[in-house]
């Protein structure tokens, strides 16, 4: 099954099972979109026709999130969310701490991020770190077609919004997923690959990058372990933890923006509580801070590719100088 | 309105009223109340008989001018009290204070410090009415200022789009904190903005509680049967500045324009109305003397609730427990 694939099964199946979830999205129609089909099987009130409106639907799906209804909000582009921020960041987030726990809202926010596909700075955010900063929201950044299913499904029942996020490099690519019921709980890492050497914590589509990564590091004799955290709020910090404790080396491999980063956050976490395991300094592999270019022949330049994340593990192992990381002016 | 629902009017401008001195009195001599406070003291008959046109368990979202809303939605002044004291019998459990009032028990939904942003949250309100198939209505409050941002045109747009069951209205007190409402809008009418958007738009009296009843009541008629949203603006007046810290400057407006307005006072209005229809001046004194004593009986409540625990800071950010990083 295709990521995308997963994300549409996860909402039909969430839909079918129950009738208070609905979704906002924007040209829910279309037949590039996941939701395509949906106004056909559950009508126009639970899949309505959307306004231009990012501010408008966010707000009017936290009205009806607080009264009742679960509410998936798809901005197709995770930029758009942007226009939404009063919205997600002061309401969603705050109300059920602000009204003292009498408000919930079951919300999530899907976000698809279209970097690495030549859609220059106003499309290609991951804006994921920004919202990690903001209480209240779960956040997580499905990698497999299986994660995209079972973590979709479980933030549709959870009664916190959640942000979901889909790097749309990945909407196409395949994998099993198990039969029946699947469901993958929101906060727990997953072992992509087991390893010895060194630790690879990737994020979204780092993590096929850093799989490529640990084949080849093999083929020279090092074992990396890669580790999925698939959920950034809450963070794993255990798993990420063990899993240092066993390599001594840890690579972050991220492709949001270096600075206050979910990699500067992991590796705060490893500095503060497993520093005593740490045989070589923290690496990160990230996007410098840099708006995406147009331009294809800059902007791969910019994420964190099976041969970046290779070098810097191989020369954490090696205890050869780290390679230069992109630098500016 | 009939006569019962001219005393019930009376009795919850009265708690309004009231309760805003108190809470006045005690942020002025420093007495348990930090930050600010937006006093709604002269627009009680706009936020009241809106409010009466609803049923109990229909839907209200405010916003920060915000003591007004909850307690005509009905409302136990008590917790309310306790909540601008940060206390942690406050309706909030001391999390929202002043400006984000709560009490879901009677459908009030929560008030919103962010100018406007409300208005899309009400509509959504109505809009899960439909899903869960109930005949709820939900009703929006906001001031003139909040006319301008962009969520109002989208809450408004939205609603009439998907004909939902939702009422605007507008307080309009003709100033945004100290900005005149005709510096900022070329047109002098908000109802008229409602044309744009193919829904009714009432200007109604704000002072005359009966009007805004009336026009609130059509308007909800209108939303329960599935005719979609109205727009309704309430003129009206604030006696007091901004917000209350410390003293009152009426520095952005005249004194004798106030002094005009207070010649219409919401609550002197309807006790002429109801001694005119035959109440007695004995039973309206006595209600005064009961919401006196109610209000009093909230301060005290407040004052000796305990504060809450250190604990309390990490309490009810999430519905399914997520460990907060110290
Ligand atoms: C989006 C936003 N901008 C600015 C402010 C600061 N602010 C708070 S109240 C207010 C005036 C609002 O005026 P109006 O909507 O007419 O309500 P009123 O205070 O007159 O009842 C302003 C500008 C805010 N809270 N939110």
């Amino acid at each position: 099954m295709s990521y995308r694939e997963a994300i549409r099964r996860a909402m039909l199946e969430e839909m079918r099972r129950d009738p208070n979830v609905v979704v906002f999205c924007e040209d829910a129609r279309f037949w590039t979109m996941p939701t395509h089909g949906f106004v056909d099987e559950f009508g126009p009130d639970r899949v309505p026709i959307m306004p231009i409106s990012e501010e408008g639907f966010t707000g009017a799906a936290i009205g009806a999130a607080m009264t009742g209804v679960r509410p998936i909000v798809d901005y197709t582009i995770a930029n758009l969310m942007y226009v939404a921020w009063d919205q997600i960041v002061n309401h969603a987030a705050k109300n059920r701490y602000l009204f003292g726990g009498q408000a919930s809202v079951p919300i999530v926010f899907r976000a698809a991020m279209k970097y690495a596909n030549a859609t220059a700075a106003q499309h290609s955010d991951r804006p994921y770190p920004q919202l990690m900063n903001v209480p209240g929201l779960k956040i997580v950044v499905p990698a497999t077609p299986a994660d995209a299913l079972g973590l979709l499904k479980s933030a549709i029942r959870d009664d916190d919004p959640v942000v979901y996020f889909e790097p749309l490099l990945l909407w196409g690519s395949k994998g099993e997923v198990p039969d029946g019921e699947h469901l993958v709980p929101i906060g727990r890492a997953a072992v992509a690959r087991a390893g010895r050497d060194v630790t690879v914590v990737a994020i979204g589509d780092a993590v096929p990058a850093a799989l490529k990564a640990a084949a080849a590091l093999a083929d020279r004799g090092i074992e990396a372990e890669v580790l999925d955290p698939r959920t950034l709020v809450p963070l794993d910090r255990t798993a990420i933890l063990e899993s240092v404790a066993r390599t001594g080396r840890l690579v972050v491999a991220d492709p949001a923006h270096r600075t206050c980063g979910a990699a500067a956050e992991i590796a705060a976490v490893v500095a503060e509580e497993g520093f005593a395991s740490l045989r070589a300094p923290i690496v990160r592999v990230v996007a410098p801070d840099v708006h995406p270019p147009f331009s294809p022949a800059l902007e791969r330049l910019m994420y964190p590719t099976p041969a970046r994340i290779a070098a810097a593990a191989e020369a954490l192992v090696t205890g050869a100088p780290s390679p230069k990381e992109l630098v500016g002016p | 309105m009939n006569r019962q629902q001219e005393l019930d009017a009376m009795r919850r401008m009265l708690r309004i009223r009231r309760f805003e001195e108190a809470a006045m009195d005690i942020v002025r001599k420093g007495q348990g109340i930090a930050g600010s406070v937006h006093l709604c003291i002269g627009q009680e008959a706009t936020v009241v008989g809106s409010c009466l046109a609803l049923r109990a368990d229909d839907f209200m979202v405010g916003y920060h001018r915000s003591h007004g809303h909850p307690i005509a939605k009905g409302a136990r002044l008590a917790p309310l009290m306790a909540e601008l004291m940060g206390r942690s019998t406050g309706i909030c459990r001391g999390k929202g204070g002043s400006m984000h009032l709560a009490d879901f028990r009677v459908g009030s939904l929560g008030e919103t410090a962010i100018v406007g942003a409300g208005i899309p949250q009400a509509a959504g309100a109505a809009y899960a009415a439909r899903i869960r198939g109930t005949d709820q209505v939900a009703l929006s409050f906001f001031g003139d200022g909040g006319a301008n941002i962009g969520s109002f045109h989208e809450g408004l747009n939205l609603a009439a789009a998907w004909r939902l069951g939702v009422v605007f209205v507008c307080e309009n007190n003709l100033y945004a904190m100290s900005t005149a409402l005709s510096d900022t809008m070329a047109a002098d009418s908000i109802a008229a903005r409602a044309a744009a958007y193919r829904m009714p738009g009432v200007s109604v009296d704000g002072q005359d509680v009966a009007a805004v009843y009336e026009a609130a009541a059509t308007a909800v008629d209108r939303a329960r049967d599935g005719g979609g949203p109205t727009l309704i603006e309430a003129r009206t007046y604030r006696y007091r500045d901004h917000a209350e810290y410390g003293g009152m400057d009426l520095g952005h407006r005249a004194i004798e324009e106030l002094e005009q307005w207070r010649t219409r006072d919401p609550l002197d209005l309807l006790r002429a109305r109801l001694l005119t229809g035959g109440v007695g001046a004995e039973v309206l004194d006595e209600m005064a003397a009961e919401v006196a004593e109610e209000v009093r009986e909230a301060v005290r409540f407040a004052r000796r609730s305990p504060l809450p625990e250190p604990a309390a800071l990490f309490e009810d950010l999430w519905a399914t427990p997520v460990e907060v990083s110290r």
